[in-house]
């Protein structure tokens, strides 16, 4: 029955409803799956088999009788970030080693709320800092693509890799993933899948390990547009219990892929080529022009002119909000501590250096000079200001466009290691989606074809505010001209 | 007391004492500041904790309306600009009662802005103190040291409690004044509800700033606003008790004058007061100041306030104590002292109100200021806890006025009834204490003693004053019940005045 792994959510949901499989076998050809690939992909850092198998069961009982939610039955994998009711949550960390939340994220509450059914936990970068899941303390993740003729294992990017890998090699039907400056569209494109990172307040960020506050919004990873805007309006709703989350209506997106785009004009901004960006990415992107246009778009050339000094400004922002929010974790009351120590600042300053990796540990770093005193006004607030005119570069646009099409990323996956040594030219990966995330913008990648070396690589759409709608047609419309279609072949 | 200005005697010439104030005054709420638990005295530890406030991963702070309510209401109580819209700001620092790691506070755009407090001194001066602002911002919780040898122990039941800071320009002069400060605080805060003012159990605590500078340069600090003419601060913590307050300042500003005399320099440092040993002590010094990396907290958006909202809480504030005074003043026609009095405690200036109508004011307010003030001290109640109705206080007074008893003998009838025997009225009818006013009882009183002392009675034309003897005995003959004016009276014409 590994057939049943192949399908696409709404494929799978529309499946369970007509009883073709029930959704113990379904759930049970994802462990099986998980337990053959895991061991090389790495993508799960804990599978919760016997709790799947339940909700499994519950969710034959209710389908059997007719009921059940818009996600009933379909096994789905979980970000390590999103904190699960009894169940241990990392977020790719040493320091969360063991901690089992005695409470349930809003994010995954909503899912069980509709019926899903939880296969584990997905692997990621450390506090989700990291571009290539390289930082997680529980190894890297695998990408199941590789290059033609190499046989070098490549990153399924960060830092929701597990997800994305998870998702590329059919060890779930979807994955939930968070995206604070690309982590959900990076690592759908380095691995031919679908993700959206929607307008921030879209999705409630209680129980999400927090990496930065102003920034982390919850999205999908899925093999389809359509999948995408199944699962997100599970993820999304009003919390009262997040301040910033926003009291709107969650639409039905998926009603909107595959209507038409005939009319809407689609923004290409200049600022978006930048130098040395590879041939092939530039190509994939004037091709995907091309499709727009095909499809009755209009494409109006835009210019988004503080684009420039959107990465400075994002790490600054990004590690001086995670200098604080991982405060909390002091060896005091969970997670871990240190068991030799001198004085209380010993305590602390052992078990932090012990308990969180050399990413985390530089971006703490970070954070805490830019806003140390005589060097708060020079970095945070002035990065605050340009936070502001970036945002306002999108609001001077959006009379003339519907949407913005970009690519995703500046290259197709690397290999694992690669970039390990500078991490300037790792943070370089997010100069296309950090934008996004500063400006509180919904943004999407979408598989749109490989790479000379057969690798896949994306194309970004980004959307206004709450304007998800738009940015959903129009990925409909470049999946459906891209026709893509590549799996990676099974190698592990 | 008085308002002026301290001036201390140093070694090479006179000096003054600069001082602002810092009062933290926790929230009268039933909540936290941004979580749903409980605030309360007397629970157990970690009894009254949510997973918001003992920092867990994921968790969010939403903030307590109520809490906004009551700060804002407060800055109206002092007369403060109230700010449409402020931001909180984290303050980061690792402690162990500080779970997440930095404390939700507003240094940036505080809710309240500048106001101006009208403080009475006890002579009956007035001075005005500068309010700096009023921000909200979360409590701490507290470590417990002396359960082991070995260990400290965390009680996070205060930590997320929702504290009101107000600053204080540097207008305060003395330690008397700087009591008087707190207390006028103190008092607003308890009329508004919005702070139970409770000190002993630190629910209203101070810091005091504490400068010394050359007699004169504070006046030009106040004409320029140049720091430059004052000395160098130091921030005292730990005074909770106004006893406290003015010892720690007079200590310190000896310490600091001391210092400058001797040709040194006083450190800008925080320091502890001391109450065993009466001294303070530093904390730590500006050197070892914590750069605190306050940023605007990304979990929470800006806290914006309708106009309309604020309008509504000052239409239904209640009238506060400067109002009060005013008024108690006017409408009966007390002194200002007697209003002061009255006005410090707001159930005793009800109290007053209840027992004054239609009475004599001045009268009941002595009764309520002096008698019943002194019987609930020694209770140790106050007036929201006052056994006494004020109706009997009322009929008293009433029974004085319509000369149904004598002043000295309300004394007694208030005696009894304090103890619970019943009514003024009822006392007097049961214990016979009714005033005599009936004539022939006091012209039969009199000339029985002076048919016994006629000695006495011959002694009197030459010497008028001894009259007082008389009088003296014809009230002790009548158990003091006899009308003294009529006793005057009658004794007069008896013997010939």
């Amino acid at each position: 029955m590994s057939d049943l792994t192949k399908l696409t959510l709404a494929d799978a949901v529309d499946g369970l409803k007509a009883k073709t499989f029930s959704s113990e076998e379904l759930t049970q050809a994802f462990l099986g799956e998980i337990a053959s690939a895991n061991p090389t992909l790495n993508a799960y850092v804990e599978v919760t088999g016997e709790k799947a198998l339940a909700q499994a069961r519950a969710s034959d009982a209710k389908l059997a009788k007719g009921e059940g939610g818009d996600l009933e039955g379909a096994p789905l994998g979980i970000k390590d970030l999103f904190c699960t009711e009894g169940v241990q949550t990392t977020a790719g960390s040493n320091m969360l080693r063991g901690f089992v939340p005695p409470y349930e994220s809003t994010v995954t509450a909503n899912l069980w709320r509709d019926g899903a059914v939880m296969l584990g936990k997905l692997n990621m970068d450390e506090f989700a800092m990291g571009s290539a899941n390289e930082t997680s303390a529980f190894g890297p993740v695998v990408n199941p693509w590789k290059a033609q003729g190499d046989d070098a294992q490549l990153t399924p990017g960060g830092s929701s890799g597990g997800s994305a890998s998870a998702v590329a090699a059919n060890l779930c039907l979807a994955a939930t993933a968070s995206d604070t400056g690309g982590s959900i569209r990076q690592p759908a494109a380095f691995t031919g899948t679908v993700g959206i990172k929607p307008t921030y307040g879209r999705a409630s960020r209680f129980g999400m390990v927090a990496f930065a506050s102003s920034l982390d919004q919850a999205g999908p990873i899925t093999k389809t547009v359509k999948d995408s805007a199944i699962l997100l309006k599970s993820m999304c709703s009003f919390d009262t219990k997040d301040s910033t989350s926003l009291d709107v209506p969650t639409p039905d997106w998926a009603a909107s892929v595959g209507q038409s785009v005939k009319g809407l004009r689609i923004g290409v901004p200049a600022e978006y080529l930048i130098d040395g960006m590879p041939e092939e990415i530039k190509k994939l992107w004037e091709q995907g022009v091309e499709w727009l246009k095909a499809a009755g778009c209009e494409i109006v050339q835009i210019s988004l002119p503080h684009t420039k000094y959107a990465l400075p400004t994002y790490y600054i922002v990004a590690p001086a909000e995670a200098s604080s929010n991982l405060a909390r974790y002091d060896g005091m009351r969970f997670g871990h501590r240190a068991e030799e120590f001198t004085s209380l600042d010993d305590l602390y300053a052992a078990s932090r250096a012990e308990g969180f990796g050399k990413e985390v540990q530089r971006r703490l770093t970070i954070g805490a000079y830019v806003l140390s005193a005589g060097f708060y006004d020079a970095y945070y607030v002035r990065a605050l200001k340009v936070r502001r005119r970036i945002a306002e570069d999108f609001d001077n646009v959006w009379g003339k466009v519907d949407a913005i099409l970009t690519p995703s990323t500046p290259s197709a996956a690397f290999k694992l290691g690669d970039k390990q040594i500078d991490p300037l030219t790792m943070y370089l990966n997010d100069v296309f989606t950090v934008t996004t995330n500063l400006a509180g913008l919904p943004g999407i990648s979408v598989p749109a074809g490989l790479d000379s070396k057969g690798l896949p690589l994306g194309l970004q759409i980004i959307g206004k505010a709450l304007d998800e709608d738009t940015v959903f047609k129009v990925a409909g419309a470049i999946e459906d001209a891209a026709g893509f279609v590549s799996k990676p072949a099974k190698w592990w | 007391m008085s308002a002026n200005a301290t001036i201390l005697k140093g070694r090479t010439g006179d000096w003054e004492i600069v001082m602002g104030l810092e009062i933290h005054a926790q929230v009268a709420s039933n909540s936290k500041l941004f979580s749903g638990a409980a605030v309360g005295f007397g629970a157990g530890p970690n009894e009254q904790v949510s997973l918001v406030d003992a920092g867990f991963p994921g968790m969010l702070p939403t903030l307590n309306r109520f809490c906004v309510e009551q700060a804002v209401k407060s800055g109206l109580g002092l007369r403060a600009q109230i700010n449409l819209k402020s931001q909180f700001d984290r303050k980061n620092y690792f402690y162990p009662d500080l779970p997440t790691g930095y404390q939700i506070s507003q240094l940036y755009h505080p809710i309240v802005g500048e106001g101006v407090v009208e403080v009475e001194a006890e002579d009956g001066t007035f001075f005005n103190v500068g309010i700096e602002r009023l921000h909200l911002e979360q409590d701490a919780g507290k470590l417990i040291h002396d359960l082991s040898p070995t260990d400290s122990y965390v009680d996070l039941n205060r930590a997320g409690t929702a504290l009101m800071e107000i600053v204080s320009r540097p207008h305060i002069r003395s330690p008397e004044q700087a009591v008087a400060y707190v207390k006028k605080i103190r008092t607003i805060l308890m009329y508004l509800g919005t702070c139970d003012g409770d000190m002993e159990k630190g629910n209203l605590r101070a810091d005091v700033n504490v400068s010394v500078c050359p007699v004169g340069n504070y006046d030009k600090f106040m004409e320029t606003g140049d720091f430059g003419f004052l000395g160098t601060r130091c921030e005292i913590k730990n005074v909770n008790s106004f006893r406290f307050i003015s010892q720690a300042i007079n200590y310190e500003a000896r310490r600091q004058i001391e210092i400058v005399e001797d040709g040194g320099k006083v450190d800008q440092e925080t320091r502890l007061y001391d109450p065993t040993k009466g001294e303070t002590r530093s904390m730590r010094s500006k050197e070892e100041a914590q750069d605190y990396r306050y940023f605007p907290d990304p979990d929470l958006l800006p806290l914006v306030l309708e106009q309309t909202w604020v309008d509504g809480l000052k239409a239904s504030l209640p009238e506060l104590p400067d109002d009060k005074r005013r008024r108690l003043m006017d409408q009966y026609g007390l002194s200002q002292y007697d209003a002061i009095v009255l006005i410090s405690e707001q159930a005793k200036a009800d109290y007053f109100e209840a027992a004054a109508k239609g009475r004599d004011a001045k009268l009941v307010s002595n009764w309520v200021t002096n008698e019943i003030s002194a019987r609930l001290a020694a209770d140790n109640r106050d007036f929201s806890d006052n056994p006494l109705p004020a109706a009997h206080v009322a009929e008293l007074v009433e029974l004085i006025e319509t000369g149904v008893i004598s002043s000295k003998i309300a004394k007694e009838v208030f005696d009894y009834v304090w103890k619970g025997e019943g009514s003024p009225s009822e006392v007097v009818e049961k214990h016979g204490l009714k005033q005599v006013t009936d004539t022939g009882a006091i012209e039969k009183a009199v000339d029985d003693l002076i048919a016994a002392n006629p000695d006495k009675a011959a002694a009197v034309a030459e010497k008028p004053q001894a009259i007082g003897w008389f009088v003296g005995q014809v009230m002790k003959a009548t158990g003091g019940k006899a009308n003294p004016a009529a006793v005057n009276h009658i004794l007069k014409a008896k013997l010939g005045l």
